[in-house]
């Protein structure tokens, strides 16, 4: 008989590569074609946290890969397991998120033979993943798996799927640890060019009116130290792009707050009136740019990103820098450190003054009336929680309330679906975040709408204990729809009334958790402070003014500095 | 900005699933291809693919960048004409009545081609050549009467140092 103790199965390669990648979470659902898998993983310190929808599942992988900086992890099953997954594999995808999602698929016989919970899912996710693989012979399975992780988190990060058939989940071969990934057709550029950067400091030099641009790609490369001390050395205001809140300080006076259609007024006013503009590590989303010829029109644009297809896709620039956004801008400290700029702060003195005043008169302001205002439920929230809670969001008014009103000392402690724009991702990423900052404070901010896409994962949070609070800003409305209504077509609510909604704390309190309601403004913090403080998750029902808008607003296809103000 | 034709070559992994990648690029970012070859080198791991589009600049720099972003493309170029050899085959299939039998060997005569099969009615041409070649052949024997046609699309190399 021939010895096996080095033989293994497919399941037990795949706990071996997973355990090799440092992965101690997974986020999953059984099914048919996974159960060999689960059988195995059942053996292992591995912890899985049991979603109650695999959409669920991915969106709660890309909250813990972005509060914990390493690669999230899926296991679903074939067919509808796999097809659940797409959503949040898009959006990771658009957001440049770290995840391997591994599927379960029919056996390699049936492949083609449309058989129970067969789909090709490798086909279906081809436009929506970094990379994708079907394994075929349990011999490139480990070689799959480790090229799966190397791709997920080098380079411009991504998800990467897995589609392992059930019978080489079940196969058994001699195993060999395989060799450090090496592809021959993927080498990212980390290294920026060095004749290049010097450019950039030659317009820094020149420029009058100079301002920062950083987006996600900061945030991704961990490179928020090093921008805020590039941006202080230089006396350079700095925007943010919605996945850019946290790479630099949103309380320093240098910070102007989000860029775009619903950015401050100051953010979009500079923009149009600076004359160089370093864009670091952000695509230039048309929610971000408006009017895309108008967009930074007296501006020599820098745009420095780690994947070149981001470069002159949307707009022009004047000097694209293709690198790691950390190590270019520790390149361009090093490089300022050796020269004497004078006085910047005195040379850009009217400058920053003017960019003051735009700040006191675009301010964002509301009036606390006698219903609750939603931006007073997240200013407070604010407030009480010193700025330093994990936020995730949902995706409408309340995810740019959150945006604007939160304001982020720290990289990783806002969570939105950002590209994609996911009702319902806010939740299940809270509860990611919570799993892998089990001490932090996470807060899914919701509106009524979206909460009801996704919250079936109530019960995930009470089964592991996880205490994750929503804040609903509950208006009854599709909020973001009916503002669009409300401004552009001519007040016909098509479609966007949702007062059929559930009682929230009742259903809060189906699930264990703790359900808590506000009414009028002046139960606002005394509910936000129960929720906060209480070991529980909970669910924080706020009941807000039904017609607010967000604002300002950039009407689509409109100049940046066209704002709708209040 | 003004579109131009493009021919790409490219060098990819021979393996499943990646055509469908670099077709589902183009679909999917609204590129065009107007035609597309694809076949094993000499190596049986890496096939080639010759693309031809038509783009402006800006669509052309994006369309070459989205290619180098898929993990099994390996190369990609745009070929200068002037640098590369390209030729293209087309099978043709000719009415070929009594009355026109000798016009159509006429012009297989002039553009060099073959015929590679015959009957009472018609007969199947084998032409290799450049675009306008093939162009011109096809313009002549239109009026006769094409009955079908296969083509490859471009193939293309660039020229090695004289």
């Amino acid at each position: 008989m021939k010895p096996i103790e080095n033989t293994l199965t497919g399941a037990q390669i795949l706990m071996t590569i997973l355990q090799e990648e440092g992965v101690d979470t997974l986020f999953g659902f059984p099914g048919g074609a996974v159960i060999d898998i689960y059988d195995e993983l059942a053996r292992t310190p591995i912890q899985h946290i049991l979603v109650r929808h695999e959409q669920g599942a991915v969106h709660a992988a890309d909250g813990y890969a972005r509060a914990s900086g390493k690669v999230g992890v899926c296991l679903v099953t074939s067919g509808p397991g796999a097809t659940n997954t797409v959503t949040g594999i898009a959006s990771a995808y658009m957001d440049s998120i770290p995840l391997v999602i591994i599927t379960g698929q029919v056996p390699t016989q049936l492949i083609g033979n449309d058989a129970f919970q067969e789909v090709d899912i490798v086909g279906i996710t081809r436009p929506c993943t970094k990379h994708n693989y079907l394994v075929k012979r349990i011999e490139d399975l480990a070689q799959i798996l480790k090229e799966a992780f190397y791709i997920a988190r080098s380079g411009r990060p991504g998800p990467v799927l897995v589609d392992i058939p059930k019978d080489i989940t079940k196969k058994r071969i001699a195993y060999t640890p395989v060799e450090p990934v090496r592809l021959k057709s993927y080498n990212p550029t980390y290294q920026p060019n060095l004749w290049q950067l010097e450019k950039v400091i030659t317009l820094i030099r020149e420029a009058q009116r100079p301002m920062i641009f950083a987006g996600g790609g900061v945030i991704l490369s961990k490179g928020s130290s090093e921008l805020t001390a590039f941006a202080r050395k230089t006396s350079m205001p700095v925007t943010t792009s919605l996945m850019g809140m946290g790479a630099f300080p949103g309380t320093d006076p240098l910070c102007l707050g989000m860029i775009g259609m619903h950015g401050t007024y100051r953010a979009n006013m500079a923009t149009g009136a600076c004359d160089l503009l370093i864009a670091v590590g952000v695509r230039f989303d048309d929610r971000v740019t408006g009017r895309t010829d108008a967009f930074a029109a007296q501006a020599k644009i820098v745009h420095i990103d780690i994947d070149p297809t981001s470069i002159r896709k949307n707009v022009q620039v004047s000097l694209p820098l293709v690198g790691d956004c950390r190590i270019t801008l520790s390149e361009l400290n090093r490089l300022i450190e050796a020269i004497d700029f004078g006085d910047l702060a005195e040379q850009r003195r009217s400058w920053l003054d003017q960019i003051n005043q735009w700040k006191q008169t675009g301010a964002l302001n509301y009036d606390q009336t006698t219903v609750i205002k939603p931006q007073y439920v997240v200013e407070t929230l604010y407030h009480l929680t010193q700025g330093q809670a994990i936020i995730t969001t949902e995706v409408g008014q309340n995810q740019m309330w959150a945006a604007q009103y939160y304001h982020f000392d720290h990289p990783d402690h806002f969570i939105t679906s950002g590209g994609l724009g996911v009702m319902g991702f806010g939740l299940p990423a809270a509860i990611g975040a919570q799993v892998a900052q089990p001490g932090k404070l996470v807060v899914d901010i919701a509106g009524d709408g979206s909460i009801q896409m996704n919250i079936q994962e109530m019960a995930t949070a009470i089964q592991y204990g996880l205490p994750v609070k929503v804040v609903i800003l509950n208006n009854r409305y599709l909020g973001m729809v009916r503002q669009w209504q409300e401004l552009f077509y001519d007040k016909r609510y098509a479609c966007t009334n949702m007062e059929y909604a559930p009682d929230f704390v009742k259903l809060a309190e189906a699930y264990g958790a703790l359900g808590l309601r506000a009414t009028t403004p002046d139960q606002v913090e005394s509910v936000l402070k129960q929720g906060l403080s209480s070991p529980q998750a909970a669910i924080m029902d706020f009941w807000v003014d039904r017609e607010e808008c967000v604002y300002p607003m950039v009407p689509a296809g409109a100049t940046l500095t066209e704002m709708l103000l209040i | 900005m003004t579109e131009a034709k493009h021919v790409i070559t490219m060098l990819v992994d021979n393996q499943p699933g990646v055509l469908a990648r670099v077709v589902g690029l183009f679909s999917g970012r609204g590129f065009n291809i107007e035609s597309l070859c694809v076949a094993e080198t000499v190596n049986p791991e890496i096939s080639r693919i010759t693309l031809v589009t038509r783009a402006d600049p800006l669509v052309m720099e994006q369309i070459q960048k989205q290619l180098r972003k898929l993990i099994n493309v390996i190369k990609v170029r745009d070929m200068d004409k002037s640098k590369a050899v390209q030729r293209e085959m087309a099978l043709i299939c000719v009415k070929a009545k009594p009355e026109h039998r000798a016009e159509v060997l006429r012009i297989v005569d002039i553009f060099r081609c073959k015929v590679v099969d015959t009957g009472t009615e018609h007969f199947i041409i084998e032409v290799t050549g450049d675009e306008g070649k093939l162009a011109a052949i096809i313009n002549l024997l239109k009026p006769i009467g094409i009955k079908k046609i296969a083509r490859t699309g471009i193939v293309a190399l660039f020229r090695e140092p004289k």
